[in-house]
C-alpha cells in the first residue's frame, strides 16, 4: 500500500493519462473504423479494395512496429512541424502514440463493424425495400439496429485490448500507467510491487468491462 | 455481389460507382504520390539509406535477430498451447476446488495487459535474459486466451457426443481425449491460428525490455550514421518481414477452414452473431 500511497503522484498523472489516451484512441478508432468499414462494404469494387488493403496491412504488424515508425521514424519524414503538436517531445510522443493507437484499433473496429452488418439476412433489406422504404429507412430502422446487437459485443473486446495496448506507449516516451514502474525504479521503489499496482488498475477496468460483454452477448445473441 | 447494404446497380447507379471509382483511384494515387514526394523531399530515396542492405555483416544480423523473434515465437506457441489446454480442461472440470482457480488465473492473465506482465517477469521478478520474460509473458497471457478458445470449443459440440460416449462405457478422461478435444480442436484450429498471429505479433514487445528482436536490431540498424540513419527504409522492410509471417499464418488458417467446411466428419458449430469476429484478437 506505501508504494502507492507514498507516489500517488506518479500513479494520479499516469492512470489519468492512460484514461486519456484510451478514450481519445477509441473516438478515433470508431470513427476511422466505421469508415473503412463502409469502404469495404460499398458498391465500388476499387474502394473494397482499398478498404481490405488497410486492414490486411495493418492487421498483420505489430502494434509495437506501428508505435516505432511514429515515434522514430515518422518524424524523420518531416511532414509536420514539431510546433504543431506544441513544440515539446512529450506532446509530440503522445500525439504519435494517439495516431498509433488508432491506425492499428481502426482495423479491427472494421471488421467488427463489417461482420456485423453482415450478420443481417439479405432478405432483411430485400423485404423492406419491397415495402418501399428508402436506403436511409432502411438503414435506421431495419439494418443498423440488428447490426449494432451483433456488434456491441465484440467491439468491447476490441476496445478493451485498446485499453491494454495503451501501455506499449511505455516503450516510446508517453508517460502513463505502464511507464510508471520505471519512474519508480528512479526513486528506489519496489519495482515488484509498484507494477502490481498497475497491474490491479487493468484488472479492475478489464473484468468488470469482459462481464459486461459477456451478459451482453448472452442477453443479445437470442435475437435470431 | 449481393449485399444487404445495396441492390444490384442500374445503369444510373453504375454511372455513378464509375464516379466513384475514379475519385477512390485518385485520392489513392495523390496519397501515394503525397508519400513518394515526401520520401524523395527528405532523402530517403538516396542511396546511402539503402545501401545496408548489400552488407553481408547487416543481412546475417538481420538473419539472427528475425530467429530470435522466430525463438520466442515457437517457444511462446508450444508453451501458451499447452496452458491453454491444461486451464481449459481445469476450467471445465466437475469440481469446483479446480474450476474456480482455474478461472481467476485465466481471467487475472487475460486482464493485466502483456506489457505490464512483461515488465513483472523483467524488472519486478528480475528473471535475467529478457528471452525468458518475453515467452512467459507471451506464454500467460495467450495461453488465458487459448484456454477460453478450446473451452468455448469442448462446449459448442452437440452434448449427444458425450452422452453417447458416457453410454459406451468411456471413463470421463477418455471421452474428453477420445471424442471431445479432437473434434474440438479441429473445429477450432483457425481460431487458435490467428491466436498463434497475435503471439507472433507480440514478440515485437520484446523491444521494449531490449530482447534483441528483430524490432530491436532494426532500432540499431536505423541509427547507424555511416548508412545515414536509414529509420525509414529499414522499419519499411522490417513491417514487410512481419507482414509476411503473418500472411503466411492467416492463409494456413484459411486454408484450414475451407479444408474444414468441405470435411463432412466436422460438426457445424452453432453461429453466433459477429462469430468470426470475436475470434479475430487483436
Amino acid at each position: 500500500m506505501d508504494v502507492l500511497l507514498d507516489n500517488l503522484d506518479l500513479y494520479g498523472p499516469g492512470f489519468l493519462n492512460t484514461v486519456e489516451l484510451f478514450l481519445i484512441s477509441a473516438v478515433g478508432s470508431l470513427v476511422l473504423g466505421t469508415v473503412l468499414a463502409m469502404l469495404r462494404v460499398a458498391p465500388v469494387p476499387v474502394m473494397r479494395a482499398m478498404g481490405a488493403a488497410y486492414v490486411t496491412i495493418v492487421r498483420n504488424t505489430p502494434l509495437t512496429l506501428v508505435f516505432f515508425f511514429f515515434a522514430f521514424a515518422f518524424p524523420l519524414l518531416k511532414i509536420v512541424d514539431a510546433d504543431t503538436f506544441g513544440g515539446s517531445a512529450a506532446s509530440y510522443y503522445f500525439s504519435a502514440a494517439l495516431a498509433a493507437l488508432i491506425l492499428y484499433t481502426a482495423a479491427f473496429v472494421c471488421e467488427v463493424v463489417r461482420a456485423g452488418i453482415n450478420t443481417v439476412p439479405v432478405g432483411q433489406a430485400e423485404a423492406s425495400r419491397a415495402l418501399g422504404l428508402t436506403f436511409g429507412q432502411m438503414l435506421g430502422s431495419v439494418v443498423l439496429p440488428q447490426a449494432t446487437r451483433a456488434v456491441v459485443p465484440p467491439m468491447m473486446s476490441t476496445m478493451i485490448a485498446l485499453l491494454k495496448n495503451t501501455t506499449i506507449a511505455a516503450g516510446f516516451s508517453v508517460f502513463q500507467a505502464g511507464s510508471i514502474s520505471l519512474n519508480l525504479s528512479e526513486r528506489g521503489e519496489n519495482q515488484l510491487i509498484g507494477l502490481l499496482w498497475v497491474a490491479a488498475f487493468f484488472i479492475v477496468l478489464v473484468i468488470p468491462m469482459t462481464l459486461l460483454q459477456r451478459s451482453l452477448e448472452k442477453r443479445w445473441s437470442i435475437a435470431r | 455481389m449481393s449485399s444487404v447494404l445495396f441492390d444490384v446497380p442500374g445503369p444510373r447507379a453504375r454511372l455513378r460507382h464509375r464516379l466513384y471509382a475514379i475519385l477512390g483511384v485518385a485520392v489513392l494515387v495523390a496519397g501515394i504520390g503525397f508519400v513518394v514526394y515526401r520520401f524523395a523531399e527528405s532523402g530517403q530515396f538516396a542511396g546511402e539509406k539503402w545501401s545496408w542492405i548489400q552488407y553481408e555483416k547487416v543481412q546475417t544480423d538481420l538473419l539472427d535477430a528475425l530467429v530470435n523473434t522466430l525463438k520466442a515465437f515457437a517457444a511462446g506457441a508450444v508453451l501458451a498451447l499447452l496452458f491453454g489446454a491444461i486451464f481449459a480442461a481445469g476450467q471445465l472440470s466437475d469440481h469446483k476446488v479446480i474450476r474456480v482457480p482455474a478461472m481467476v488465473v485465466v481471467e487475472l492473465f487475460r486482464a493485466v495487459p502483456l506489457v505490464v506482465l512483461i515488465f513483472v517477469f523483467h524488472y519486478g521478478l528480475s528473471l535475467g535474459a529478457p528471452f525468458y520474460s518475453v515467452v512467459l509473458g507471451l506464454t500467460l497471457y495467450n495461453g488465458s486466451v487459448l484456454a477460453e478458445v478450446f473451452r468455448a470449443g469442448v462446449l459448442s459440440l452437440p452434448r449427444g457426443q458425450s452422452e453417447a460416449a458416457y453410454a459406451v462405457g468411456m471413463r470421463k478422461t477418455q471421452v474428453m481425449n477420445n471424442v471431445l478435444l479432437p473434434q474440438a480442436v479441429r473445429a477450432m484450429l483457425p481460431a487458435i491460428i490467428s491466436q498463434l498471429v497475435v503471439l507472433l505479433k507480440d514478440t515485437a514487445l520484446g523491444f521494449l525490455i531490449t530482447y534483441d528482436e528483430l524490432l530491436d536490431y532494426a532500432r540499431y540498424l536505423g541509427s547507424i550514421f555511416e548508412f545515414g540513419r536509414p529509420l525509414v527504409p529499414v522499419t519499411i522492410v522490417v513491417a514487410a518481414v512481419y507482414i509476411a509471417m503473418c500472411l503466411l499464418l492467416t492463409w494456413l488458417a484459411t486454408y484450414l477452414e475451407k479444408r474444414n467446411r468441405r470435411n463432412k466428419k466436422v460438426v457445424e458449430l452453432e453461429k453466433k452473431p459477429a462469430e468470426d469476429v470475436v475470434a479475430a484478437a487483436v
